[in-house]
C-alpha cells in the first residue's frame, strides 16, 4: 500500500524509540521533533530509508519562542517525497546560548543557501558548513533581524511621530 | 440625478490652440540673431535633451514603463534615448525600494556619472524608504547621494512623474554654468564622501 503518515510514523518510532517526539498533523501533513544531536541521523533515515525516501528538501526555516527556556530557537526541515507526494516537518530546537547546527549540506545541496539564510536572520551556527556567512543582509550586520527581541523599524529614524504609531 | 457630472461643457478642439511656442529667455533680438546669456542658451539646451538613467528597482520602475510608453510619453521632453550607461547619461531617476545591500552599488552608479547631473527619487522608498521602515531598508537615498527633486506616490501616477521631470527641466534651464565648480557644491558632495 502506498506511503501514509502513520507508515512514517511507526518507521520512525522503531527507529528512533522516543527521540523523535511530538508528532502532530496539521492540514494534513505529519511533524516531528528530536532532539538536535540526531538530526543528521533522522535526515539520513528519511533519505535512505526503502519505504520512506523523503529526498526533496523544500525549506530550512527557524522559529524564535522567547518563552520557551532552553529551546528558544527551533530550526524547521521541510522535506518531500516525490514519488508518493507525502510532505514531512521536521523540527530540533536548539538553545540561545550554544546554537550549533549539524549541517545538513552533505546530504542536500540546497541546505546550503537555506542555512545561510537561517544564520543571517537567526544566529544558529550550523556545524560544518562550507561557507557560512550572510546572504541576504549587508555583511556588517551584527545582530540577527528575525529574533524577536530586535525590532523590525529602522532605528536610525528621528522624525517618526510616536503619536500616530500608538507609542505617544 | 447625479450631482456631478464628469465633463459637462466639453470644449472642441482647435488646432489654432493647440500649438504652442516655448518661451524664449530674456535677451536681445535682431534680424537674424538673438544675444543671450551663455547659461541661458546652455540651459535650454540641456534642459531640452535630458537623456535619464532609469534605476528601476520596484514598483515605481512600472510607472516609468508606463511615463516611457505611447501614452505618457516622456519623450515629448527630450528624453527619447534613456540609457544604462552612467557615463553618458544626465540624470538618475532612482525609482523604487533600495535596500542597504544596494546603496553602495547607487553610489558607485552616481559617482560614474559625468558633470552636470541631476538626481530625482521617484516614489516613496526612494525618498524615505515608503512603507518599509525596515532593518534592511535605505530610509531615502538622500543619505547616500544628493537629490534634486523628489516625486512622492506610491507609486506616482505617470503625470506625477512627468511632473517631477519638469521641474527637474526648470532646474537645468536656471542652473549657473559656475555652479558645480563652487564651494558650496563641494561642501554638497563633501558632505556625502564624493570627492
Amino acid at each position: 500500500m502506498s506511503l501514509n503518515n502513520e507508515m512514517i510514523q511507526e518507521k520512525l518510532v522503531a527507529k528512533f524509540g522516543d527521540q523523535a517526539s511530538q508528532f502532530a498533523t496539521s492540514y494534513g501533513m505529519l511533524s516531528f521533533e528530536s532532539p538536535k544531536e540526531i538530526n543528521l541521523k533522522v535526515l539520513q533515515f528519511l533519505y535512505d530509508e526503502p519505504g520512506l525516501g523523503f529526498t526533496f528538501l523544500t525549506d530550512i526555516c527557524a522559529v524564535n519562542y522567547p518563552d520557551q527556556k532552553g529551546a528558544e530557537l527551533v530550526v524547521v526541515y521541510h522535506l518531500h517525497n516525490l514519488k508518493e507526494n507525502i510532505r514531512l516537518r521536521y523540527s530540533v530546537s536548539t538553545p540561545l546560548e550554544n546554537t550549533d547546527v549539524y549541517t545538513a549540506t552533505k546530504l542536500f545541496e540546497s541546505a546550503n543557501w537555506m542555512e545561510r539564510e537561517t544564520y543571517d536572520f537567526f544566529g544558529i551556527n550550523f556545524v560544518g558548513h562550507p561557507n557560512l556567512k550572510r546572504i541576504l543582509n549587508v555583511d556588517e550586520m551584527d545582530y540577527f533581524p528575525l529574533r524577536k527581541e530586535f525590532p523590525l523599524e529602522d532605528q536610525t529614524r528621528i522624525d517618526k511621530d510616536d503619536e500616530m504609531f500608538g507609542r505617544g | 440625478m447625479r450631482p456631478v457630472r464628469f465633463n459637462i461643457h466639453p470644449k472642441e478642439a482647435d488646432i489654432t490652440e493647440a500649438i504652442g511656442m516655448g518661451k524664449a529667455p530674456d535677451g536681445v533680438p535682431g534680424d537674424g540673431f538673438f544675444a543671450t546669456q551663455l547659461s541661458s542658451v546652455v540651459g535650454l539646451a540641456r534642459k531640452n535633451s535630458l537623456w535619464p538613467l532609469p534605476f528601476a528597482t520596484s514598483c515605481c520602475g512600472i510607472e516609468f514603463m508606463a511615463t516611457m510608453a505611447s501614452h505618457y510619453d516622456l519623450s515629448r521632453f527630450g528624453s527619447e534615448r534613456v540609457g544604462f550607461s552612467p557615463r553618458q547619461c544626465d540624470l538618475l531617476m532612482v525609482m523604487g525600494t533600495i535596500a542597504k545591500k544596494m546603496a553602495p552599488v547607487l553610489r558607485q552608479v552616481y559617482i560614474q556619472m559625468a558633470e552636470p547631473r541631476w538626481v530625482i527619487a521617484v516614489g516613496a522608498c526612494a525618498s524615505s524608504g515608503g512603507i518599509f521602515d525596515t532593518y534592511s531598508v535605505l530610509q531615502g537615498i538622500d543619505q547616500v547621494i544628493p537629490v534634486d527633486v523628489y516625486v512622492p506616490g506610491c507609486p506616482p501616477r505617470p503625470e506625477a512623474i512627468i511632473d517631477g521631470f519638469m521641474k527637474i527641466q526648470d532646474l537645468v534651464g536656471q542652473e549657473s554654468i559656475r555652479r558645480r565648480n563652487s564651494e558650496q557644491y563641494k561642501a554638497l558632495l563633501n558632505s556625502y564622501g564624493i570627492q
